[in-house]
């Protein structure tokens, strides 16, 4: 037990990819306890699959991916909230067109014949091929992110209980919810670079299913969430050293199996 | 006296459709109203008028001051993990601020507002698990909390314990002596007695008045149509509104 946790310690890129992992763990457990609770599960989906264009480009151009991402997941975001406004069609219809023509967008440029070789790199992420900029990207995600979960949180928690009864204070949801997407794009630009394009759900999402339906309090399930999320990095993290599996499958799969088990777990009953 | 609301020649809707016209009346401070109507009548579109969260397609709407609105209940998310105390802390969030944590003055107005609507007891019971009528009066206790000189309820009384609309009902005097306008939504005729001025809307203003002018079988009559069912022709005309509720 204690050389599956010690395996990746002992040499620098495990070092590093734990670092990744338990930064990117402490912002996005909690980010994912209000990705939940607002029902923006699909709308997370939909901006990293939205920004692999932006990335490939950057990484034809051998611009920083962060740049690329920042730039896909804005274009992607600006795109998802035009075709959402069309009524006729309806939100989810509309965002599932158009993550697919970014995705195949994506997907084209990176299969072109001039394009580098790091499709899969990008796709499915390399946590033990982070960067120095990586990490200092998530470190400033923690810091910039957690500071702005903590200024928005009465209006997060007045705004997700009743959107109406939030614009009958005087607040403005539509205003709360966009900020709180500004926060999950930002994540997700940054989060990419290690979990990778289709995996970087799992540490948005997973660690909020485990521990929504246990916790008594707002603070409660985010903190829940963020242990959950480090735990759950760290874990898939030694679980890659001691199995030779891919590093950000295995976080995936880590989050993923504490996310079916707090799901089944029976819920916390009140007094 | 101070009009707290003043409408003139309202007439509101979506999409530019109206579904409400030709409502005009005055509220003064200190003075309460009954809004009676039938489903779809216009109840709850004159409210969001009010709030400002309809512009009006025509005519005009004056509030004195930014008013409490307590929507109605079948709106709030029941899995959220928030208590009682939580949600009525709320009503301190249009004092701006609201990017530090509450203030302990904010938290002792939050639950002496929970005191008045007798659920001090409950403070940290998790929102979701009250009663239907108790979620209400939580609600109501958000909305003393902003300490607002108007305050908009709509259909406070529908689907809630008796006990819980004895309180809410004798909430609506306290507010009154209080000095602050009170409108409230309802279909309950009988009720609409015990208000200082009457409102019947159906698509347009049938009548304004207080209720021993307003409420008589031709009104009535003209307010719900088909859905009314008169009980009583001698001495005042009692009546009951067959409401069908909409989800």
């Amino acid at each position: 037990m204690a050389a599956f946790l010690l395996d990746p310690l002992q040499s620098e890129i495990g070092r590093r990819a734990l670092l990744e992992v338990v930064l990117l763990g402490a912002v996005c457990g909690p980010l994912a306890f209000w990705i939940v609770s607002e029902r923006l599960s699909y709308a997370t989906e939909s901006l990293a699959h939205g920004l692999l264009p932006g990335v490939v480009i950057a990484s034809l151009a051998g611009a920083p991916l962060l740049l690329g991402a920042s730039g896909g997941v804005l274009v992607g975001a600006g795109l998802i909230a035009l075709a959402a406004r069309d009524e006729r069609i309806g939100s989810e219809t509309a965002t599932g067109v158009v993550v697919t023509g970014m995705l195949g967008l994506g997907a084209l440029l990176a299969l072109a014949p001039a394009a580098p070789q790091r499709l899969e790199e990008l796709l499915f992420g390399d946590p033990l091929g982070v960067a120095d900029s990586d990490l200092i990207a998530a470190a400033v995600l923690v810091v910039a992110g957690g500071a702005a979960l903590l200024a928005l949180h009465r209006l997060l928690v007045a705004t997700v209980l009743d959107p109406a009864g939030a614009s009958a204070l005087g607040l403005r949801p539509a205003l709360v919810r966009l900020a709180l997407l500004g926060l999950v794009a930002a994540a997700v630009a940054v989060a990419v670079q290690g979990l990778g394009n289709l995996l970087v759900l799992a540490v948005l999402i997973a660690p909020a299913v485990a521990v929504r339906r246990h916790a008594r309090t707002v603070s409660g399930a985010m903190l829940g969430a963020g242990v959950l999320a480090v735990v759950g990095g760290v874990a898939g993290i030694c679980a890659s050293f001691e199995f030779g599996s891919a590093a950000g499958a295995s976080v995936a799969l880590a989050l993923a199996l504490a996310a079916l088990g707090g799901a089944w777990l029976p819920a916390h009953r009140g007094q | 006296m101070t009009a707290a609301v003043h409408v003139d020649g309202l007439e509101a809707g979506y999409g530019g459709r109206p579904v409400l016209r030709e409502v005009s009346f005055g509220l003064e401070a200190g003075r309460t109203l009954c809004v009676l109507g039938p489903n779809g009548g216009g109840k709850t579109t004159l409210f969001r008028a009010l709030v400002d969260e309809l512009p009006p397609l025509a005519g005009s709407v004056h509030v004195a001051a930014r008013p409490a609105y307590v929507a109605q209940t079948e709106r709030t998310r029941l899995d959220f993990p928030v208590s009682a105390l939580d949600v009525a802390l709320m009503g301190s969030l249009p004092r701006g601020r609201w990017w530090l944590p509450a203030r302990q003055a904010d938290r002792e107005a939050a639950l002496a507002a929970l005191g008045r609507v007798g659920l001090r007891e409950q403070a940290g019971v998790r929102f979701g698990e009250l009663s239907g009528g108790q979620r209400q009066r939580v609600l109501l206790a958000r909305a003393l909390v902003q300490d607002a000189p108007v305050l908009l309820l709509d259909e406070p009384l529908a689907g809630v314990d008796p006990a819980s609309g004895e309180r809410i009902s004798s909430l609506f005097g306290e507010l009154r002596d209080e000095g602050r306008a009170l409108l409230v939504s309802t279909h309950d005729v009988e009720s609409a007695r015990r208000f200082d001025l009457v409102l019947c809307l159906n698509a347009r203003q049938v009548a304004f008045g207080p209720p021993a002018e307003v409420l008589d079988r031709p009104t009535l009559e003209a307010t719900y149509g088909s859905e009314l069912i008169v009980l009583d022709d001698e001495g005042p005309t009692r009546a009951i509104a067959i409401q069908h509720h909409e989800h």
